[in-house]
């Protein structure tokens, strides 16, 4: 069947099963019709030059649901790190999973449910922000997200707000009889002088059939409010992942994103920013430590639509064995965004030869009396540190271990909420073969 | 200790050094002066084990070992320990990490067992006093955004922690003003015992008032073409390079 087709068919069953609000029915009929016209794109389409949807549509995906409920079968995936001092929510296939979940924040501090039951009992909040970021109408992928968006997490921070209890959320795709595919939907809104942390995970289960995560996620930063936001991304070679991030950051807000990508088959992570008032303050960091034939597409995006304020960007990758990468980040700056700092770094290890990235950065500056800079490394892991190290008596493998460790930790230090950093440099420690 | 036999290498197609001959044994301090390109480095890099040298000829033997076929982690395991001119800026790797990891290493090459984290510390405390660094320094990064002076001193640091029985000093003066050429030197001079050697490489006398050599040698156009004691460094000193230059045109 065509991937069209098939989509069809799944939103015919999804309208019978589902009760949205009529908005809502609105805007994911308007995204379906918006997904038909568009092209499912293909390496001629220039922002997917170096990657090939080709062996993803060609299957015929189930769309994902509560298959099975046998909770062990998830307990791995959620403990991987003490979270016991963090909110847990957790999806399957895209849908919400109450019995895994456990929520620690009051509901008088904020909202955390699940987005179908934020349509029905926060429903002037859902209008005013719902699909009002991440647009559909260019994005093949984002409509079908917004097209299929029911469940996935609903988080609003009323102003005046700091969220202590860090959330994070288990995204797990579980194709155990057939190639599945899900579309979770996520809306973080944080309210004036708030500030949250929001971890998403993405996981996969070790099965012989395939799964593909379609997700979006859309946040609001309020007036003065910060978000600190991780992607983390440990799934099976199975399993593929298409993402996009859409951020809104109104005057004084900051936003800081890590993405973090250790494992999967295909991966396409989005992460679109755009500075709406003066003074905000962004941070992209990004690492992609992978191996095996992992495919992780980075594409950022940051618009500085207004005057005096900064973004800092640090994408590494360190690619082994057949590993490829892209990596693509842009950078607007509109004739009204004067006095912008913006700061773009990219950095690629490659450590064996059959390894490759493709990297591209982008800078379309209208303003005048702006900093912006940009700078890009692709190469081995360098000959003099690793000659320093053995001079002092550290053998080969050690030093080599070290240094990719020290490479990749530049941006895992960066995540604040320690379980999360400690669970990702232990993976990347073991992979290459650091000594505890 | 170390005896270097005719030793050639090059890198590339250049070749630098032409024949070097040096019998160094323990007790001894040698400095080895020379013009600019003379081949003073490479001499350093290549018994330290630098990658990028190709051996044309000769033989270095260390303690009865053919050092050149040891890898440069073997050949600190056998006490050989290179002050680099220009030491190396490891971001992402703490100083204190480093250290203990290169500690560990050579003690495990020894066949040794590892250091107790509470006895490496105090043998850190201990030492790095001998060179007034500061322990802020040890819990950053290796050498990132050191002062040059600073990573000088880092460089004796590492020295006193690793013992080791030769030690080559690239240059280690140049850049630094007198202050920390003094600490520099002190560290140096304590370290020296009867049982070890050093090796200075500099282009200036300067670092000789402060570490005095029992042999001084020249190098020429990657040969040693004078050797002496202190004196000659004096009349170096004194009299430039030119007259060196000078005498060995007219030979060649």
């Amino acid at each position: 069947m065509d991937f069209k087709e098939n989509i069809l068919t799944h939103f015919e069953a999804l309208k019978t099963k589902i009760k949205s609000p009529e908005i809502i029915d609105e805007i994911r009929a308007s995204a379906l019709y918006k997904f038909t016209k568009l092209d499912v794109p293909t390496p001629k389409h220039e922002e997917w030059k170096y990657t090939n949807l080709k062996n993803l549509v060609n299957k015929t995906y189930e769309l994902g649901s509560r298959t099975r409920l046998e909770t062990d079968r998830y307990a791995t995936f959620i403990n991987q790190y003490d979270e016991e001092t963090a909110n847990i929510l957790v999806f399957v296939n895209g849908e919400y999973i109450e019995a895994l979940s456990h929520l620690i924040s009051p509901a008088s501090e904020l909202v955390i449910t699940n987005l179908a039951t934020a349509y029905q009992q926060h429903s002037s909040t859902i209008e005013q922000h719902f699909s009002k970021y991440a647009l559909y109408e260019q994005e093949a992928f984002v409509a079908l997200n917004t097209a299929f968006a029911n469940e996935g997490v609903f988080i609003h921070v009323p102003a005046n707000t700091e969220v202590k209890t860090p959330i994070i959320l288990h995204f797990i795709a579980d194709a155990s009889a057939t190639d599945v595919i899900c579309h979770p939907r996520n809306l973080i809104i944080v309210g004036k002088n708030s500030s949250v942390m929001v971890c998403e995970h993405f996981n996969s289960t070790d099965t012989p059939f395939s799964t593909l995560t379609n997700t979006v996620t859309e946040v609001y930063v309020a007036e003065n409010a910060y978000c600190e936001h991780y992607k983390i991304q440990t799934e099976e070679n199975n399993a593929s992942h298409l993402g996009t991030t859409q951020a809104v950051v109104q005057r004084d807000g900051r936003f800081n994103n890590t993405t973090v990508s250790l494992s999967g088959k295909l991966i396409r992570n989005n992460l679109n920013i755009k500075i709406n008032g003066e003074n905000c303050d962004i941070y992209m960091n990004g690492l992609c430590a992978t191996t095996g034939n992992t495919h992780v597409d980075n594409h950022t995006a940051v618009d500085h639509a207004m005057p005096n304020s900064q973004s800092n960007e640090l994408y590494k990758s360190l690619l082994s064995e057949k590993a490829t990468g892209v990596f693509n980040g842009k950078i607007y700056v509109r004739q009204d965004a004067q006095k912008t700092n913006a700061y773009q770094s990219n950095k690629n290890i490659l450590l064996s030869p059959a390894a490759h990235i493709d990297t591209k950065p982008q800078l379309e500056i209208w303003a005048d009396d702006v900093k912006c800079s940009h700078g890009c490394t692709v190469g081995a892991l360098d000959e003099e540190p690793l000659f320093y190290l053995r001079s002092r008596g550290i053998p080969q493998e050690q030093a080599r271990a070290m240094l990719v460790f020290a490479f990749a930790d530049d941006i895992l230090e960066r995540i604040k909420y320690q379980p999360v950093r400690e669970y990702a440099e232990k993976i990347i420690a073991q992979r290459f073969g650091m000594e505890e | 200790m170390l005896s270097i036999r005719n030793l050639e290498a090059a890198i590339g197609e250049k070749k630098i050094l032409n024949g070097i001959n040096l019998e160094v044994k323990a007790g001894e301090v040698h400095a080895i002066m020379g013009p600019n390109g003379s081949g003073k480095s490479t001499l350093a890099s290549v018994l330290a084990g630098r990658e990028d040298y190709e051996i044309l000829g000769g033989e270095v033997e260390f303690f009865g070992k053919d050092l050149l076929e040891l890898a440069p982690e073997e050949r600190a395991g056998e006490g050989l320990f290179l002050a680099f001119q220009y030491p190396v800026e490891i971001p992402g790797v703490s100083n204190t990490n480093f250290l203990k990891a290169a500690v560990n290493a050579i003690r495990k090459y020894r066949g040794q067992n590892p250091l107790d984290a509470v006895t490496f510390l105090k043998q850190m405390k201990e030492k790095m006093k001998l060179v007034s660094i500061d322990q802020s320094l040890l819990s950053r990064s290796l050498n990132e955004g050191f002062s040059g002076g600073e990573k000088k001193r880092n460089e004796i640091f590492q020295m006193a922690m690793l013992e080791p029985k030769l030690a080559i000093l690239d240059e280690t003066d140049s850049g630094l003003d007198i202050d920390a050429l003094r600490i520099v030197s002190n560290g140096v001079n304590t370290l020296k015992s009867k049982d070890n050697a050093v090796i200075l490489v500099t282009h200036y006398q300067r670092l000789l008032d402060y570490i005095v050599p029992d042999y001084v040698h020249v190098l020429y156009k990657g040969r040693i073409v004078k050797s002496g004691t202190k004196e000659l460094a004096l009349e170096l000193e004194e009299k430039g390079y030119d007259w060196i230059k000078e005498e060995n045109e007219v030979l060649v």
